[in-house]
């Protein structure tokens, strides 16, 4: 029987409520379950659910619906009563969660000095709340999604008026002053300022950083559209360049960002000249041209080599490219792979990464699909499913509506990676490994049973699944890198010390699946079929 | 706005490398656990309370957001008018008088009552006993019957204490012979009037009008009136701001406590009480006073209401203020009126009250909300200064917290902190004063309001007391008209 139950004015986020969700679906005796706030979104997918109108009519957003569905009565209450010890955790939860500010502006009050407001609120509201909190004069970081292009513009306008900084809208992941914001992992404090307009990729270019061996002065996430659009016209960007060549503490500056609009990043690029400070510039599947002669400014042409290039600035050595030969390496899983093993999948939970291994496959291997396309022809027509070569970016809107980011909850991954073990046309999988605050726990660990049971299916049928990951970590992340690295490696994971080179790795691999004897026949079939 | 708020608006532009070489000081808005995540690395973080603005209530928000962006009005400076009349107000008793006499407007046939405006045939049981009462008490009627009879006839006027310059607890009962207290904000020059109050139990304003009741009301007219009277005329004019702020440092709210506040009068006018026996007052009628005092703990609140009321109203009329000036309930309605709408009121159905029922009583025996007395709300005192009077947290069911909270929360909601009315345990923190309709219908936070029940039934008299939410449309509605007027 399914039942709904309204709590009136109990407002509570929605991530905590999908955990909740989640927590409640796995109660005994519960088929499915729904904690939700009364929008009207949520009432609709409830009534599409097939809960009663009559139990739903009083709800408006501020309340809170619980909707059950449970074999019968006894155990709808049951749930019910476990539903409300799973709040009554999260009231309890919090220091004096009885007094703490309902509003932005007692918040200031109450906090003086308060110099940075970090919003995560539902799109919709967040622009407002961003508004108030740069009219009292703080710098602003827009966690949030689903914020308008309008409001976007208009915000970092007033922003730039008030000499605000606006890092966003969907701005995953900061660094201020050695402090990670977010979803930002715990980078060794150094000389190098990152500002950059791709969440993960600020997040791999300062872990290597880390790595190898230097430190990040300030990391300034921008949010997607920043160079993109040119009606944002990289505000935040220009913003962040023009602090960091102030900033007595960073002497050398790296830009990280999704393909810009032309005239954006000319300005970009135009401001780190001004800048007179070593300056790498990454632009995420552009090729890097020749820099001008005399000119301080590099261009990378991946994150890994970002961070190698800024941490080559700032140290006058440049890191030790390390002993691996991917050749040899792809060579030895090839030899492994049974005929007919010969696509490649990406299962990736971070997008700028995501993004890295497309463009770098689509150069090494042709064709690739995946739901980041810009060729509509290589556009994934369901996103939900693989075909041939494909990069999956589980975290894009598709796979979040009404559940957590995949890095939050990896069975959005797991659950795809199962759901597509028994294609015996997969020659690799590759996977990124996200650490950090915010994400998961124990992300590898989690992750580690799906990509075995897929081994095995492959084994099974008389093949072997070869499985390249790179994990985005430092040592100071509280998952543990070297306790993440391991349980992939236990699992059998070819584990890469950067995206870069697991894009790379796995690439290699596909190629010699293509020569190899089985793979040979069915890819020049195919080729000649074309 | 706040003083911390207009501070760094003033420090004028900002600086990205603030952010890199100052402490970072957080305000998170969402997902606790970055919140979290920045304590553990000894960063100081707020992390709001946030709900949908407005409830989520799209049209709400939308005529907030107008407000703010019209061009048409500068509601912030016509609130800091407004703030700064209600913070200078100085409330001051100066004298006793007849209703007839001198509160502007009365007449031999006019019955004043709390709350807005209200015909008989809505009223509710309390003020229709209150209404019979006082007509039986001017000698208008003889029995209970004639009195529903005259009431009906559309002989007498009905109006609000608040059309009159007064207020008046629970029903607000005020009848042309009835003695009242004359104050005056000695700052502005506006006067405010109120009843004596008749003590616990059964008294005509929870609508009891038996014989006692009457009885009573004629020995405040005949006894307690004119030697209250003569006493604070050989006192002189009494500071009642100064009286208030005493008050909130002994354990007083002003409306629901008012022990501290009833203590204080009897000090004060002792002396000149004890001294009128020389000029020909019979000491046993000056003892009686004495004791009727001292058994009432409620005295006070008839001193309260209309010094807030004074105060209060030197802020009415001021253009694009969206403070609000008025709150009050008859019993079937609540209503607001805001300083920048005139004398309109907004209503709502009046809320059941949260509280504690004296013994043999409940809640099926209990009417709606009802009283002038909200006026302390509105003026920051009672209910917004609740951590001031922890010992009657209890009426609530809370703990000691739960009143520092309340109080705490009504900040969410006003514009200023009073400078002169403090409390002690918040460290001398100004109460909440400046409610911002514009605050509540954002935040959805409403006025703390303490406040007795009456019996459902006239007749019977007080039967609990509690903590009251007012109607949430009321504010909505008056935030339209505002817009409406203001906007566009």
């Amino acid at each position: 029987m399914k039942k709904a139950i309204v709590r009136k004015d109990s407002y509570f986020d929605s991530v905590f409520l999908m955990q909740l969700s989640k927590g409640l679906k796995a109660q005994p005796g519960v088929i499915d379950a729904v904690v939700a706030m009364g929008t009207p979104m949520n009432l609709e997918l409830l009534r599409g659910m097939g809960y009663a109108e009559s139990e739903l009519a009083t709800a408006s957003p501020n309340d809170l619906v619980t909707a059950v569905e449970c074999p019968d009565a006894d155990s709808v209450e049951a749930a019910f009563v476990a539903a409300a010890e799973l709040l009554a955790r999260k009231k309890r939860s919090g220091p004096s969660a009885q007094t703490a500010p309902a509003s932005i502006g007692a918040a200031i009050e109450s906090l003086p000095g308060a110099n940075l407001a970090i919003i995560s609120l539902p799109g919709a509201w967040a622009a407002r709340e961003a508004r108030k909190a740069l009219n009292a004069g703080l710098h602003v970081m827009l966690f949030s999604d689903n914020v308008s292009l309008e409001d976007e513009i208009a915000l970092k306008t007033l922003g730039r008026e008030k000499g605000l900084l606006v890092m966003g809208p969907d701005c995953g992941t900061a660094i201020i002053d050695g402090k990670p914001l977010c979803f930002a992992n715990v980078v060794r404090q150094g000389p190098i300022g990152v500002v950059a307009a791709a969440g993960t990729g600020l997040q791999e270019v300062t872990c290597l950083i880390d790595r190898f061996g230097s430190g990040v002065s300030q990391g300034i996430g921008t949010g997607g559209r920043d160079l993109k659009n040119e009606k944002v016209g990289g505000i935040t960007m220009l913003m962040g360049i023009e602090a960091l060549a102030r900033d007595a503490a960073t002497s050398v500056i790296a830009i990280v960002s999704k393909p810009p609009a032309r005239s954006v990043a000319e300005r970009v690029v135009a401001a780190l000249e001004k800048t007179g400070k070593p300056s790498i510039v990454h632009f995420v599947g552009m090729e890097p041209p020749s820099p001008r002669p005399g000119s301080k400014l590099r261009y990378a042409g991946s994150l890994e080599e970002t961070a190698a290039l800024a941490v080559e600035f700032a140290t006058g050595k440049a890191p030790a490219p390390g002993d691996l030969n991917l050749d040899m390496l792809a060579e030895q899983e090839a030899k492994r792979l049974a005929p007919g093993q010969r696509f490649l999948r990406g299962y990736y939970t971070g997008g700028t990464v995501a993004d890295e291994a497309m463009i770098l496959l689509q150069k090494l291997t042709g064709a690739v699909h995946s739901n980041n396309q810009t060729d509509p022809a290589l556009l994934l027509p369901d996103p939900k499913v693989s075909i041939g070569h494909t990069i999956v970016d589980l975290g894009d809107d598709v796979f979040t509506v009404g559940r957590p980011h995949p890095m939050i909850d990896p069975s959005t991954r797991t659950e795809r990676i199962l759901a597509e073990k028994d294609d015996a046309s997969i020659a690799v999988v590759l996977v990124d490994v996200v650490l950090g605050y915010g994400s998961h726990d124990d992300p590898a660990g989690a992750l580690v049973p799906a990509l075995v049971e897929a081994r095995k299916a492959a084994e099974k049928r008389g093949g072997y699944l070869p499985v390249v990951a790179s994990v985005i970590g430092t040592p100071g992340d509280h998952q543990g890198m070297a306790a993440q690295v391991a349980k992939l490696e236990a699992a059998g994971c070819l584990v890469m010390p950067s995206n870069f080179r697991a894009a790379s790795l796995a690439a290699r691999i596909v190629a010699k699946a293509a020569v190899a004897p089985g793979g040979t026949d069915s890819f020049a079939a195919k080729a000649g079929h074309k | 706005m706040s003083a911390t708020n207009t501070a760094s608006a003033e420090k004028g532009r900002g600086d990205p490398i603030d952010l890199f070489s100052s402490d970072l000081k957080v305000v998170n808005l969402g997902l606790e656990s970055f919140a979290d995540n920045l304590r553990v690395h000894g960063v100081e973080v707020v992390q709001v309370d946030w709900k949908p603005p407005a409830g989520g209530d799209a049209r709400m928000v939308a005529l907030l957001d107008r407000i703010a962006s019209s061009s048409r009005v500068d509601v912030e400076a016509a609130n800091a008018v407004a703030v700064s009349r209600i913070l200078k107000g100085k409330p001051t008793l100066v004298g006793v008088g007849t209703a007839l006499d001198t509160v502007p407007g009365m007449t031999k046939t006019t019955v004043l009552h709390s709350g807005p405006p209200i015909t008989w045939d809505r009223m509710c049981g309390p003020m229709r006993g209150a209404v019979i009462g006082g007509l039986i008490y001017e000698g208008l009627a003889a029995t209970r019957e004639e009195a529903e009879r005259l009431a009906a006839s559309g002989e007498i006027r009905f109006d609000p204490c608040h059309h009159h310059d007064s207020v008046g607890p629970m029903a607000g009962v005020m009848t042309a012979s009835m003695p009242v207290w004359i104050f005056e904000n000695a700052t502005f020059g506006n006067r405010a009037y109120c009843t004596f109050n008749e003590g616990l139990g059964k008294v005509l304003r929870y609508g009891a009008f038996s014989r006692e009741v009457l009885d009573r009301l004629k020995w405040i007219e005949t006894e307690l009136a004119p030697i209250m009277a003569k006493a604070l005329a050989a006192h002189g004019p009494l500071d009642m701001k100064n009286i208030i702020a005493q008050v909130l440092q002994m354990g007083d709210e002003g409306h629901n406590r008012n022990r501290a506040g009833t203590s204080l009068i009897i000090r004060e006018f002792a002396p000149h009480l004890v001294r009128l026996a020389a000029s020909g007052t019979d000491p046993e009628k000056i003892a009686k006073v004495l004791t009727f005092m001292h058994g009432n703990d409620h005295f006070f609140l008839n001193l309260s209401m209309p010094a807030s009321k004074c105060t209060v109203d030197a802020a009415r009329g001021i253009e694009g203020s969206t403070v609000i000036i008025g709150m009050a309930r008859n019993g079937t309605d609540f209503g607001i009126r805001v300083s920048g709408l005139g004398d309109r009121w907004f209503t709502g159905p009046a809320s059941r009250v949260e509280g504690l029922y004296l013994p043999g009583f409940g809640p099926e025996d209990a009417a709606l909300d009802i009283g002038d007395s909200v006026i302390t709300e509105t003026a920051g005192i009672g209910g917004f200064a609740m951590a001031a009077a922890p010992a009657i947290v209890q009426f609530v069911g809370g703990s000691p917290e739960d009143a520092l909270a309340i109080t705490r929360r009504m900040y969410e909601i006003t514009l200023a902190e009073n400078d002169v009315y403090r409390i002690p345990i918040l460290d001398f923190r100004g109460t909440p004063t400046g409610i911002d309709l514009r605050k509540i219908v954002e935040t959805g936070i409403l006025p703390a309001i303490n406040t007795g029940i009456a019996h459902k039934e006239p007749g019977v008299g007080m039967v609990g007391a509690g903590l009251v939410k007012p109607p949430e449309n009321c504010f909505r509605d008056a935030l339209s008209a505002f817009a409406e007027r203001y906007t566009n």
